[in-house]
């Protein structure tokens, strides 16, 4: 039975492609948590939550998001979710307005509400000055604010980000922290993959570990360490010596 | 071994490049398909020398000394295939200047950059007589063989064809430059291109309409009246006609003038090419377009703002909008025979029926693609609570909603003089158009939109797919509309496609 305790939980995880790249992997996020996920690159970190987002289709397993299972109601579970990739897609043509007032009719927004929301999330994002103009000549970062302001507009419980601060700016990067930040303090839950480890070590609750599609160490920082016995250390050095564990 | 930084070194590079760009063109970058597309052009050019048998042999007899008649019609033709050639040139020109692949690299090399951009219009001239060989010299073969080897006379005005087209369109690109600037004239040239691709077929088609109310264009050439007012048959207007027919004393002038003339254009222009290569880079981070208002958000369902977006992007990418609309330049000659004939009954116009449902076929497709295939921002609509279904739907009902906003008018207009012909070419185009809709549904690969030239790469299966079932409709209609049982029997073959099409595509059914 799943607890809606969870934002989010996976149980035995598969999906293969030439090799298997997620197996058998389990996670539970908690309500309101900023959950990071690491690990090596190949992990399997992108291929679970593109199936948690719906973008893939597992082999075997189960999901569920805020206790609907994602595999059987996926409109449901979707309807609860907000996904942004490490590139993000908004459409060159439209400007961010036009593309936030797509995405809120998508979600089923009402227009009135999607409207004010969305004006106050791009003077959040210090997107206010180009609200008009069209996506075609924005930098990465704005692109990706753009998209991240496109993934709060409709107010997800779980919102799901594969490595949000690639390419990013120091500043654009602040941004987008604070942002997400703000949205866990307001009671939402944040699952993110990320390769900057520092990020997770400052922003994270809770890190969970995967490498080789399974999930081989998680907790906060200070019991990853202890786990690791490296009391003391970097996230980086845990990070290396529980892979390493985990290889060996 | 050649030294670095040379003609010849830059000449290879592009050689190589440009081999491998058409391979990856013909195969969609999948090697395995090499043999089979050996094997397909293997057919073509058998096809090409069978059709060119059957179409030229009678020519063959024409000797060195042709009457004016035979001029002024191999003159046609050639100026049809030189209007073609312009045409890719101008592409060719527009992509080199606008596709920034590996102009960074060498604008920020201390070569200098004249040289490889000399090198370019070279190949560019060489791709573009390429293409005109491939679809000329079979019918240059036959006559070869038919008549003797005086007729190979015609690979020399190829050649020169090739290259005045290639510095008329690198001439004109140029001068764009200059007078609208960097950031408009990527797609007036686009347009002008299209444009001067159709606008001969186009141009004598209007004028058999308006002078013998036919849409055959070797009618009006090879009228008493046209003829006649032609130039005489002492004129230089003439020498790549008798170039053609094998006359060398004209193909010596008319090689001479092809290569001096591409030479001119690399000597003015390589210099330049650099300099708005820089121009057009920064056209496309220049300043940002504005909306015109700020205006609150529309309410709607998911379907609704699906078609709106839909609608917004292809209005407001006038390049897409013009590849896309292109296929109704073709429609300007049927719209012109409709107002022409007005009046004069319907059995004048059943020839619209079957221009109708072809083109209507086509624009389908091309829109389809775009709203399916051509999705900019795919992850975002697949984790959207909409179904798939639901999504297909929405874009099915924009491209059919753009389609009835083009052929409307038209229709309509039949409708008053011919009713049962507008009827038909009603019903026959709509279903043409699901049926273009459907392939693209069955066949679709997620791709940019800004790949919308090359969607036909992704399948060749597709392509043909929905080229045969525009024909197939086309000319079931014509069938129906005249009243044949045989439209049955073309019903079938093209049903017949269709299914094969569904058989072997990937996606047979759009998945919920």
């Amino acid at each position: 039975m799943t607890s809606p305790l969870f934002a989010l939980e996976i149980r035995g995880l598969v999906k293969r492609f030439e090799r298997p790249a997620v197996d058998g992997l389990d996670l539970r996020v908690r309500a309101g948590e900023f959950y990071a996920l690491v690990g090596p690159n190949g992990a399997g970190k992108t291929t679970t939550l593109r199936m948690v987002a719906g973008l893939l289709a597992p082999d075997a397993g189960d999901i569920s998001v805020a206790g609907i299972d994602a595999l059987k109601q996926p409109i449901a579970a979707k309807q609860l979710m907000a996904w942004i990739s490490d590139e993000p897609m908004i459409y060159d043509k439209l400007t961010p307005l036009e593309y936030l007032e797509f995405v809120a009719g998508l979600w089923g927004i009402d227009a009135k509400l999607a409207d004010s929301r969305a004006r106050a999330l791009l003077g959040w994002l210090d997107l206010q000055a180009h609200a008009q103009e069209r996506c075609e000549g924005f930098s990465k970062g704005m692109r990706q604010k753009v998209a991240l302001a496109g993934a709060l507009v409709h107010e997800p419980t779980v919102i799901i980000l594969d490595e949000p601060l690639t390419g990013l700016d120091a500043g654009s990067a602040r941004q987008v922290k604070n942002v997400l930040r703000e949205r866990v303090r307001a009671g939402g839950t944040v699952v993110m993959t990320t390769h900057i480890l520092e990020v997770a070590e400052r922003m994270a609750d809770r890190i969970g570990i995967i490498a080789r599609g399974r999930l081989i160490a998680e907790g906060t920082l200070e019991e990853l360490r202890r786990r690791a016995g490296q009391h003391e250390a970097s996230l980086e050095d845990t990070f290396l010596a529980l892979v390493a564990e985990e290889a060996a | 071994m050649i030294a670095p930084a040379t003609y010849a070194w830059f000449a290879g590079h592009e050689l190589r490049l440009a081999m491998r760009d058409a391979l990856a063109m013909l195969t969609a970058g999948r090697r395995a398909r090499l043999g089979a597309v050996v094997t397909g052009i293997a057919l073509f050019v058998l096809f090409m020398h069978g059709l060119a048998w059957l179409a030229v042999r009678q020519f063959s007899g024409a000797g060195t000394d042709p009457d004016k008649a035979t001029l002024v019609i191999v003159s046609g033709i050639g100026l049809l295939a030189f209007s073609l050639m312009v045409s890719q040139a101008m592409e060719s020109v527009t992509r080199a200047f606008y596709a920034r692949s590996d102009l960074d690299l060498i604008l920020s090399s201390p070569v200098k950059a004249r040289r490889v951009f000399a090198v370019r219009i070279a190949i560019l001239a060489l791709t573009v007589t390429l293409m005109g060989l491939l679809l000329v010299g079979p019918f240059v073969n036959v006559l070869t063989i038919a008549a003797g080897p005086h007729w190979l006379a015609g690979y020399g005005v190829i050649l020169s064809l090739g290259a005045v087209a290639t510095a008329l369109a690198v001439a004109l690109t140029v001068a764009l430059f200059r007078l609208i600037g960097p950031r408009r004239t990527r797609f007036v040239a686009q347009v002008v291109a299209a444009v001067v691709g159709a606008a001969f077929v186009i141009g004598i088609q209007v004028a058999a309409i308006l002078s013998y109310g036919t849409l055959s264009r070797l009618a009006f050439l090879a009228s008493d009246t046209f003829i006649d007012s032609a130039p005489t048959i002492e004129s230089p207007v003439y020498w790549p006609a008798r170039a053609i027919l094998g006359d060398l004393s004209a193909l010596l002038p008319v090689a001479a003038a092809g290569a001096a003339l591409l030479a001119l254009t690399i000597a003015a222009f390589s210099a330049r090419f650099g300099e708005h290569a820089i121009a057009a880079a920064g056209a496309a981070q220049g300043a940002p377009s504005r909306a015109r208002s700020a205006r609150t958000f529309r309410a709607g369902s998911a379907a609704a703002v699906l078609r709106r977006k839909e609608w917004m992007l292809l209005r407001r990418d006038p390049w897409l909008m013009s590849q896309t609309l292109m296929q109704i330049l073709y429609l300007l000659p049927p719209a012109l025979m409709l107002w022409r004939s007005f009046g004069d009954g319907a059995d004048a116009l059943l020839i619209l029926v079957p221009v109708l449902v072809m083109a209507g076929g086509q624009l389908a497709g091309g829109l389809a693609w775009l709203a399916i295939s051509g999705e900019d921002a795919p992850e975002l609509v697949a984790t959207a609570p909409v179904s798939r279904r639901a999504v297909i739907r929405a874009k099915i009902e924009a491209v059919l909603s753009a389609l009835a906003l083009v052929f409307a008018p038209l229709l309509l207009a039949l409708a008053l003089v011919a009713p049962m012909q507008a009827a038909t070419a009603a019903a026959f185009l709509i279903v043409a158009a699901i049926a273009a809709t459907s392939i693209q549904l069955w066949f679709r690969v997620q791709a940019k939109r800004s790949n919308f030239r090359r969607r036909h790469t992704a399948s060749r299966i597709a392509t043909f797919a929905e080229a045969f079932s525009s024909i197939g409709w086309a000319g079931t209609a014509a069938l129906a509309a005249s009243g044949q049982w045989q439209a049955a029997v073309s019903a079938a073959l093209t049903l017949g496609v269709l299914g094969v099409a569904r058989v072997i595509s990937p996606h047979r059914v759009a998945r919920a």
